[in-house]
Formats: C-alpha cells, sequence, structure tokens
C-alpha cells in the first residue's frame, strides 16, 4: 500500500503530506476543544469524500445517496450496542454487511437495466429516501423520534465500545481518513483502479479490452458503501445519536459529495483538501454573521452557497488539480486526471 | 478449414426495416490480412460489431478457431481472442499513454507488473514509448491512431479487427501505419481483418479482399482480381479507377 501512495504521488507531495500527518497528529496537544471539534468535522468529510470518490471520481457512478449507507452502518452498530450490548467495534461489522447488501441491489437494479447518468443517480436518491421514511416508523429503532447512545464520562477511554473523550474520537477519525486515503491510492494502481478509469473514460472501449463493466461498477459500490458504513458508525457514536429524518436526508448525502467535488474528482487529495476549505467554512461564516451582529437566521448558508458556486465555476476541475500545478507538484501525476 | 482462425457463416443482421448485413459468409486464415471494402452503408462496421459481439447476429455463425463466439458480449469477445480499434477513434482520454496500454495488456496478464512491462513493449514497438507520459487527449490523430492499434495489440488477441485505421491520415503516415501492420503480421503472425477506404493500404496490405454492397458479398479474392471485377467497379470503385 504505501509503495503504491509513493508510487502515485510526486515527492514534494509526499513531504507535504508528511508535515500535514505529523501537525494532525499533534492538534490535540496545540488545540482546543472547539478546534478539535471542527477537525474531527474535516476528517469524518475527508473520509467520507474519499468513499463516494471511489464510486463516482473513480468509476464514474454519480451516487446522490450516500446518505443511505451512512444511517445503515450507525444503525446496525448503535442498535446492536443499545439492544444487546454488542460492542460497536463488532458491529461495524453487520452495518458494513447491511451496507454492501443495500449498494448490491442498487447496484444490479441500475447496471443490470442500464439505468445510468442521472437516472442511476435519481435511483440511489430513491433508496435512502425509502430508507429515511421506512426508519420513521421503525419503533425498535426509536423511530423519527431518535435512537440514543447512554453516554459515559468523558474521562473513561473505551476503545472496544468507543466511549471516550473527543480526543479519541479524533485520533479514530484521522486513522479512518489515513486509511481511506491509502485504500484509494492502492486501489487506483490495482486491476480494478485501471478498470474503473477505463470505464469512466469510454465504457464501449472498456468492454472491446475485455473490461465485464457489471462486475467492475459492483465492486465499485461494494467498496464504497463499505467504507461509507464504517463513517455511519463512527457517526452514530461520536454523537451518540441517531435521527432518520437527518442521518438519510438528501441533504446529508450532498454534504459527503461536496468536498471531493471542490477539491477535485477522482484524484487522491481532492476530498481531503475540499474537506479542509468546505467543513471550516460553515462554522467560520456562522461565527463570522454573529460576530458582526448580523440577526438574519440562514445568512452563512447562502453565503455558503455562493462561495461553492464561485469555486466551481472558477475551477471545474476541483481545487487540487488547481493547487498542484500552482505548487509545481504536477510533474509526474498519474492515473488521476490531471 | 482448420487453419482458419475466424469463419463469418451466412451472418445476417437487420435494424428495423433495414437489412444491413444479408447471409455474409467469409473466412480469415491464421497470419492473414483480409480487408473489407464497399461503399458507405454496405454493412461493414455491422458485420465487424456482430463479430465483436457489439450486437448479436439475426442469424448465422461466428467462430474463433472453430468456437462459436456469436452472441457473446464484447468484453467475452476479447477476452475468447480478437480486439478492436474503432472508426472514430475512442482513448481513454484523461489517461496518459501508458496506462491507456496498460488497461489493454491486463487482458493478457494477471499481475500489475507484467502488465506494465507488456505494455511497454507494445509502446515501445509502435514509438510512442517517449509520449508515455502524455495525456491521450493531448495527442494529435495519427498518435490516437497508433494508441487504439497498441492497446488492442497489448491485449495480446489473435486476431485485429481494425475499422478505418488509414481515415483521415496524410499519405506518408497511411504509409508508415502501412509498414507497421505488415512488419508486425511478418514478424509475429498477427491475424488482422481490416475495413479501409484507403485503396493504397488496402493494396499494399491485403492477401485477400471481401467486398461488400448493400449488406451482401459481391465479390472475394485475391486484389489484382478483386480490383477487376465489374461488380465491384461498378458498385465501389468507379468504372475509372483502374
Amino acid at each position: 500500500m504505501r509503495q503504491a501512495l509513493a508510487a502515485s504521488l510526486p515527492r514534494p507531495t509526499l513531504y507535504l503530506a508528511a508535515a500535514a500527518l505529523v501537525l494532525l497528529l499533534a492538534a490535540p496537544f496545540m488545540v482546543g476543544r472547539y478546534t478539535l471539534s471542527i477537525l474531527i468535522l474535516v476528517l469524518y468529510a475527508a473520509y467520507l469524500g474519499q468513499a463516494w470518490n471511489v464510486m463516482m471520481g473513480f468509476a464514474g457512478l454519480l451516487s446522490i445517496g450516500h446518505a443511505l449507507y451512512v444511517g445503515l452502518g450507525a444503525y446496525a452498530a448503535a442498535a446492536l450496542f443499545v439492544h444487546f450490548g454488542v460492542p460497536p467495534l463488532l458491529g461495524l461489522f453487520p452495518g458494513i454487511a447491511l451496507a454492501a447488501a443495500a449498494g448490491a441491489v442498487i447496484g444490479w437494479l441500475g447496471f443490470r437495466f442500464r439505468i445510468a447518468g442521472v437516472y442511476f443517480a435519481l435511483l440511489t436518491i430513491a433508496f435512502a429516501e425509502v430508507a429515511r421514511i421506512g426508519f420513521d416508523h421503525i419503533d425498535w429503532l426509536g423511530g423519527s423520534g431518535g435512537l440514543f447512545i447512554p453516554v459515559a464520562a468523558e474521562k473513561r477511554l473505551d476503545l472496544l465500545d468507543l466511549r471516550g473523550g473527543i480526543e479519541m474520537y479524533y485520533y479514530l477519525i484521522l486513522a479512518l481518513a489515513a486509511a481511506a486515503l491509502l485504500l484509494s491510492a492502492g486501489l487506483l494502481r490495482s486491476r480494478l483502479g485501471y478498470y474503473w478509469l477505463a470505464i469512466r473514460e469510454d465504457e464501449e472501449a472498456a468492454r472491446s479490452l475485455g473490461i465485464n463493466l457489471f462486475r467492475a461498477r459492483i465492486a465499485a459500490v461494494l467498496i464504497s458503501a463499505a467504507m461509507t458504513a464504517l463513517a455511519g458508525t463512527f457517526n452514530a457514536f461520536y454523537n451518540s445519536n441517531l435521527f432518520p429524518e437527518h442521518i438519510f436526508s438528501i441533504g446529508s448525502s450532498i454534504d459527503i459529495i461536496l468536498a471531493p467535488i471542490v477539491g477535485g474528482l477522482g484524484t487522491l487529495m481532492g476530498p481531503i483538501v475540499g474537506a479542509f476549505i468546505l467543513a471550516p467554512l460553515g462554522q467560520l461564516l456562522l461565527s463570522l454573521t454573529t460576530a458582526l451582529g448580523l440577526d438574519l437566521p440562514g445568512l452563512e448558508l447562502v453565503i455558503h452557497g455562493l462561495l461553492l458556486v464561485v469555486i466551481i465555476r472558477a475551477l471545474p476541475g476541483g481545487l487540487w488539480p488547481w493547487l498542484k500545478h500552482r505548487l509545481g507538484l504536477a510533474a509526474s501525476a498519474k492515473g488521476a486526471p490531471s | 478449414m482448420s487453419a482458419a482462425i475466424l469463419t463469418v457463416e451466412g451472418v445476417s443482421k437487420h435494424f428495423r426495416g433495414l437489412q444491413a448485413v444479408s447471409a455474409v459468409s467469409f473466412e480469415v486464415a491464421r497470419g492473414e490480412i483480409v480487408a473489407l471494402i464497399g461503399p458507405n452503408g454496405a454493412g461493414k462496421t455491422t458485420l465487424f460489431n456482430v463479430v465483436a459481439g457489439v450486437y448479436p447476429p439475426d442469424e448465422g455463425d461466428v467462430r474463433l478457431e472453430g468456437r462459436s463466439i456469436a452472441g457473446l458480449p464484447p468484453d467475452a469477445v476479447c477476452r475468447a481472442g480478437i480486439a478492436r480499434t474503432f472508426q472514430l477513434v475512442r482513448p481513454f482520454t484523461r489517461l496518459n499513454v501508458e496506462d491507456n496500454v496498460v488497461v489493454g495488456a491486463l487482458a493478457a496478464e494477471r499481475g500489475m507488473a507484467a502488465a506494465r512491462a507488456r505494455a511497454e513493449v507494445v509502446l515501445r514497438r509502435l514509438e510512442l514509448w517517449q509520449k508515455r507520459h502524455h495525456l491521450a487527449e493531448s495527442l494529435p490523430l495519427p498518435d490516437r491512431k497508433c494508441l487504439e492499434l497498441a492497446r488492442a495489440l497489448a491485449t495480446g488477441a489473435r486476431l485485429l479487427l481494425l475499422d478505418e485505421t488509414m481515415a483521415g491520415l496524410r499519405p506518408t503516415e497511411v504509409d508508415r501505419m502501412v509498414a507497421l501492420l505488415g512488419e508486425l503480421n511478418r514478424a509475429s503472425g498477427l491475424t488482422v481483418l481490416l475495413i479501409e477506404h484507403v485503396m493504397r493500404a488496402v493494396m499494399a496490405l491485403a492477401g485477400r479482399i471481401v467486398v461488400l454492397h448493400h449488406g451482401v458479398r459481391i465479390a472475394e479474392g485475391p486484389p489484382s482480381q478483386v480490383v477487376r471485377h465489374p461488380e465491384v467497379l461498378k458498385s465501389y470503385l468507379g468504372e475509372e479507377a483502374v
């Protein structure tokens, strides 16, 4: 894996990444709780962006229903913990299996019946919406009233049950984000990664070179859904509460896809760069509008949206390819589009 | 008969009311270069697409080394040993030249390292190695055509289907491509079925020509005979052509 990453990233990028990693590892000793909570949001978005990027960025499959996989991963682990005391380190596996199964159904329907492009995206939305409405009515999971995980004492560190202080969650999501980056880098250099890029670029040409489109695409959905479900388990135990209205919402799905789009679709660093720009931006605008005494509810969201439009208009390829070029790192970019 | 690598037997294909190909039969022997010619709309590309698995034939059979491949999807046809290029080139535009060919090489090799090594051999052979880091979209047309050929060759196919590889090339580029294909054919015994309008290339390369007109095979034989065939002159080459 490390070799794969080294091969797919130019040397200066590697040094930058190493420096960033050291800073991130030291962060809990340098910043306060509030900043740390924002960094958790950033890394969570980076992780999810990486997972979504496997489908859209690599295989060219647009999903606007990734909230479904987050929710399934979250509810499976949370329900097993609340009702049976199953530790989330075990409960995450049924979550992953459930999300992968849902992905397989969506993928099978989409690829078997050749539902492509925006119609495929609609299919993914439909499944997430069905889950949102359906989970509202499952009393065993708390229904629309929500499912709550008992909050333990802050000082206690319990990795098995994922109960502990904010530092534990921080290091956990940092490890997940780093692992997702390594996994994506490895995938890009693998046979499957080449298949995905080929299909994304031209499916007919890919087919003529012996690539089984159905299998390669299903693999992309399964891997992406499984990765996403893991974030769901993290989400449930970090926030200690779950509401179908929130976790399965289209808004949640869109939050997932913004970071990789703004950062650069199909690139390894795009989801990370995008997350570092977007996640703090919302918080920053919120505190800015409050500080300026602008008492207009939702104003920060409007500005947020306008900024997104400006970024996407100005840099349609995403921030990372532009940054890379600016920093002179573009020399040996391979695999990902530049 | 046993020398035939490709057997097309009574193949018909129609779209709605249009009979694109009617009961066409021919064979391609191992190591042979066969050209498929005919006016626009004669059904050449449709026939290609039937062989490549894009469409199943309505009637008839297509056999590769005696094994029926009719109705197999394109990826299975490729794995069986037939690779193709497209009339309008379809390189993977946002991948570099090397990665384009690696995708093809993966059809022949198990590991990534072996696929890269295989791609390198093909790229050097086709004089694209210097440009391996260029994005495919940045290449001029002759190089893109060459890249498609490289990608198809890298699959390790025993039969290559080339759909108008010479179209849009300047005469010197045509000569280069002809020399390259001839060399590949002689050196590695590569079998080629090509659709071609550039008669210079057809005459230089093809050992045999099959002529289609309105979906029907109207002539077949060595180039010197086919170009004198009265039907061919009337329908395709024109009376004054030869």
